[in-house]
């Protein structure tokens, strides 16, 4: 038996509320500096409150302590490979945390006059001019705060334009290999979602969307380079069909990495299309957010654009509330400590440097893959670009799963890829590494990838079993879900 | 290209074992009319001192007033953060993980996940809590649409005028398929909800109700008789929170009967940041658990029976149900969640119920003070506020604001273009960061202004 304290690192950690010894305190308060007015006599006693919120109570240190040791026990990017497909985890400079706490960034209110933060204001403006040139689109909105947030957005665009021209139209035209918030961000505008498939290489072809392309079609919405990693080449002609009979076409462009310097998918007849800041220009993810998924879109969609826009004349910027618009998608200015460091990363890059980030992308995705095929099984042979997605076939005779391959990886001190993304692959395993990562992380990464193959051969058991070596075992989520705890309780 | 560590020799090794020349047929897929043949049109690249240095110039651009010197809220307030927040959020750890799908490597994040739906829970006095929606705004819209979808054919969505602006805006726009089902209810002279105008919508049509508390003036008003209606009519009642940290004094939603709790999390530990990222907080009642949006937290054990925590009732989630999900919502604000439980670990029971009480202290003299000044006068003299109230002046209320924004007061919020009929209005702030010379030299600028 060890206690706490003599045995080295010390992970094991209570809940915060578990630590709570009544009068503890961890805060400091000013004086009220103003004359004795007690609340408790002075306000109608209905009114009070009658039970305190229980929260902890423990000492400052007390406090240190508990958040440094629940941070030692995440694994993050910034200890090693994180090679999650279409999640996108790259390094994240430590200027763009620097800019973004610059005081007059951090506590700009967003209530106050224009013309008191012009700085705001230009900032968002010129990052929605630079979105606009990488991405080929006439106009972008940075309001939204997040890539299904972006969807949204853009769904309702679809609608309003629709509406304009006489019909709001039934249905979206969505592939069976999108990312599930497509589907739930067209529902949410009362759409009807009609599912197509890819081709046997994980494309979609102009034949299958002219198959179910009508005039109650509003817009299809398509994953370009798509949730296999492979891009969708006859994006040109799908465009064509869908425009033909009135449609827009919705560009999801979480997977942006690939692309960036190489392709403007304006070009290629995209009417909308969102950007995962958080993915495409690194901006800390924090353990599933925050992030930013500003909306860009062709000229003919500009009336319908989220209030308020931002306007530039003779350089002051304004704000401009337009007839025609959406709405306001969220109060103030969209998740502006985000906006800043993607500013602030792309301003480091530059053009060249832009071009850069996608050809390292898909040069170590390619490194993977290469490296991997045989071992594992490759799902799709068309090449991909800045991710690749493998699966579990051969391993499967050995009684092995994705998840125990998964959960062995972290043994060697990997986070394991996506699993069981995108659903159109079976047992699928989706590896992204980045730019950010050298080669010799990659062929590490590739050595403890064929380990675990080998493993799986030799001793499956021992694979099925793991991970050995974490702070914590498998995890039972079965009983999470059946017998529900989700607080804790005085 | 410092973030990007490939040398050359390193670039052509590795384009040679994956059988390529050249950079260029990595993308070889891309048909040929559609590769960019010149470089984007961006502004050079920076060294990191240059970049730094355009950064600040742009900052400077703002005319970021003091805290102190600041009388701004509005659903956006300026608190104190302690520098054991600031400094334990910048952790590696913390920022630069992903969504906790590996929970066996993500236990701290998760664990916090755990400890933020309790506080959540235990603020607003409701039984279960998410981790975190994007912000306040949107966290109602999620609200009404979950009331909807428990009403099943009930559609009638009750509005207060006293919320927040640009929260009605919000949900407007998300739940434009239901706009004809959206229904202002009008406030009294006093600034809260006008019980009479419930009457015409206690029908097996309601869905819900909203009810800002404190609402968009700071005023905190008795609500248990709408709630009653309401919960005979069949509808279900949500409750929107600006400001959380007036649950450190006022009754929290729960105790009231609310059976969806929505709001903001900015004040517990964010900065203004311009207005994001913050963190939406959302809770409800056990038996509705099922149709609450959003990520969750659950507590499990390993296959040794150690205790640990997971991600959990997924089969809501978009990446199951798809169109069928209760929401859309995928990445959220885990981080500010993070941050926000920083801070409410350092304030604790006692902190979190002294603070509230030093702003309503300090909030009362203010509106003393102000109020004492001839011409100025409280639209709403007999209500209860929090840390927020509405003044009204003798003249235009941009042009004092103006005024006294050249004597480095940022005033307050002029409130004429949301409400007409408050002429000349200004939404006033005051917290922790407002000491007493600080309100009495704003009274004096603000005696001058309206001269
Ligand atoms: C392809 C794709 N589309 C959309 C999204 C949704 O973006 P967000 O999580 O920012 O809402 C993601 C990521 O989660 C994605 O990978």
């Amino acid at each position: 038996m060890s206690t706490p304290g003599t045995t080295g690192l010390v992970l094991e950690e209570g809940l915060s509320f578990a630590q709570s010894v009544k009068g503890r305190i961890g805060y400091s308060l000013p004086p009220s500096g103003v004359p004795e007015n007690d609340p408790t006599a002075k306000l109608p006693k209905t009114l009070l409150r009658k039970t305190p919120a229980t929260l902890p109570e423990i000492s400052e240190v007390d406090t240190v302590r508990h958040f440094v040791r629940l941070s030692q026990q995440n694994y993050c990017k910034d200890v090693g490979l994180f090679p999650l497909g279409s999640c996108t985890m790259k390094y994240n400079p430590r200027i763009t945390e620097e800019v973004s706490k610059i005081p007059g960034f951090a506590n700009a209110h967003p209530l106050a006059m224009p013309e008191a933060t012009q700085g705001s204001l230009q900032l968002i403006h010129e990052l929605q001019q630079y979105l606009a040139e990488i991405s080929g689109m006439d106009f972008v909105t940075c309001w939204p705060s997040a890539g299904s947030h972006g969807e949204l957005t853009g769904m309702l665009m679809v609608r309003a334009y629709q509406t304009s021209k006489g019909n709001p139209r039934k249905k979206v035209i969505i592939p069976d290999s999108a990312h599930g918030t497509n589907p739930a961000s067209a529902a949410i505008c009362q759409y009807e979602v009609v599912t197509i498939s890819s081709n046997k290489d994980g494309i979609l072809t102009a034949e299958a969307v002219a198959g179910v392309m009508d005039e109650e079609v509003a817009a299809l919405m398509v994953t370009n380079p798509n949730t296999l990693g492979i891009f969708e080449e006859n994006i040109q002609e799908i465009c064509d069909v869908v425009h033909k009979k009135g449609g827009l076409v919705y560009c999801d462009g979480a997977n942006l990495n690939a692309l960036l310097g190489i392709v403007k998918l304006g070009d290629a007849g995209v009417d909308l299309l969102h950007f995962n800041l958080h993915k495409t220009f690194s901006t800390p993810h924090g353990g599933g957010g925050p992030g930013a998924g500003p909306v860009g879109i062709k000229k003919k969609l500009e009336p319908f654009l989220p209030n308020p826009v931002i306007v530039k004349e003779n350089s002051v910027y304004k704000l401009e509330n337009r007839p025609q618009s959406i709405g306001r998608m969220k109060a103030y200015f969209g998740n502006f400590g985000m906006l800043v460091r993607a500013y602030t990363y792309i301003r480091e890059f530059g053009p060249e440097g832009l071009r850069k980030i996608s050809e390292m992308a898909v040069l170590n995705a390619n490194y993977i893959r290469k490296a991997l095929m045989g071992t594992y099984h490759l799902a799709y042979s068309r090449p991909s670009l800045h991710e690749s997605v493998f699966s579990d076939k051969l391993q499967k005779d050995h009684g092995i799963k994705t998840l125990d391959i998964a959960k062995r990886l972290m043994d060697f001190g990997y986070h394991p890829p996506t699993i069981y993304f995108p659903l159109i692959v079976h047992g699928s395993l989706m590896i992204e590494p980045t730019e950010s990562e050298p080669k010799d992380s990659l062929d590490q990464f590739i050595e403890a990838m064929k380990l675990i193959a080998k493993e799986c051969e030799e001793k499956p058991d021992f694979v099925k079993a793991a991970p050995h070596t974490t702070f914590r075992g498998r995890l039972d989520e079965v009983k999470a879900a059946k017998e529900l705890k989700l607080r804790w309780n005085p | 290209m410092r973030y990007i560590p490939h040398t050359n020799e390193e670039i052509q090794a590795m384009l040679k074992s994956v059988g390529l020349r050249s950079v260029e047929e990595l993308f070889s897929s891309i048909p040929e009319s559609l590769l960019l043949q010149k470089p984007l049109k961006l502004p050079p690249p920076l060294d990191e001192q240059t970049l730094l240095g355009q950064l600040e110039s742009i900052a400077a651009r703002n005319h970021t007033l003091p805290m102190n010197r600041s009388f701004l809220g509005g659903g956006v307030y300026r608190h104190y953060i302690p520098s054991t927040v600031s400094d334990l959020i910048r952790r590696s750890e913390f920022l630069t993980p992903y969504t906790p799908y590996q929970p066996e490597i993500a236990q701290g994040t998760l664990q916090l996940m755990f400890e933020f739906q309790t506080m959540v829970s235990e603020i607003y006095g409701m039984e279960v809590a998410n981790s975190s929606l994007y912000d306040g705004s949107t966290a109602l819209s999620e609200a009404i649409l979950m009331a909807i979808r428990i009403g099943k054919n009930r559609k009638t969505v009750l509005l207060p005028e006293s919320i927040h602006p640009e929260y009605t805006q919000v949900a407007k726009t998300i739940l434009k398929s239901f706009d004809e089902h959206f229904v202002t209810l009008p406030i009294t002279k006093e600034g809260t909800i006008e019980r009479s105008s419930l009457n015409d919508y206690l029908n097996p049509d309601l869905a819900c109700c909203v009810i800002p508390y404190p609402n968009f003036f700071g005023i905190v008003e008795d609500v248990r008789d709408i709630v009653e209606k309401i919960h005979q009519a069949g509808g279900l009642v949500i409750f929107s929170v600006t400001e959380p940290l007036s649950l450190g004094l006022f009754e929290s939603p729960g105790a009231l009967g609310a059976d969806i709790v929505c709001g903001e999390g900015q004040s517990l530990g964010l900065s203004p940041s311009f207005g994001g990222p913050f963190a939406g907080f959302f809770a409800t009642k056990q038996t509705f658990l099922r149709q609450m949006p959003g990520r969750l937290c659950g507590m499990t054990t390993d296959n040794k029976g150690k205790p640990g925590f997971v991600l959990t009732l997924s089969t809501r989630e978009q990446h199951i149900r798809r169109e069928k999900a209760t929401s859309n919502i995928c990445t959220n604000q885990a981080l500010c969640a993070t941050q926000i439980t920083l801070y409410l670990t350092l304030l604790g029971k006692e902190g979190f119920k002294k603070l509230a009480q030093l702003n309503w202290q300090r909030t009362e003299y203010a509106k003393q003070k102000l109020s004492a000044i001839p011409g100025v006068t409280l639209p709403f003299p007999t209500s209860t506020t929090f840390n927020e109230f509405v003044i009204q002046l003798p003249k235009n209320a941009d042009v004092v604001l103006k005024d006294l924004r050249i004597k480095n007061f940022d005033g307050g919020i002029s409130l004429d273009h949301w409400y007409p009929n408050l002429d000349n209005a200004v939404l006033v702030n005051v917290t922790e960061w407002n000491g007493k010379e600080d309100m009495d030299a704003f009274a004096n600028a603000l005696k001058g202004s309206i001269q």
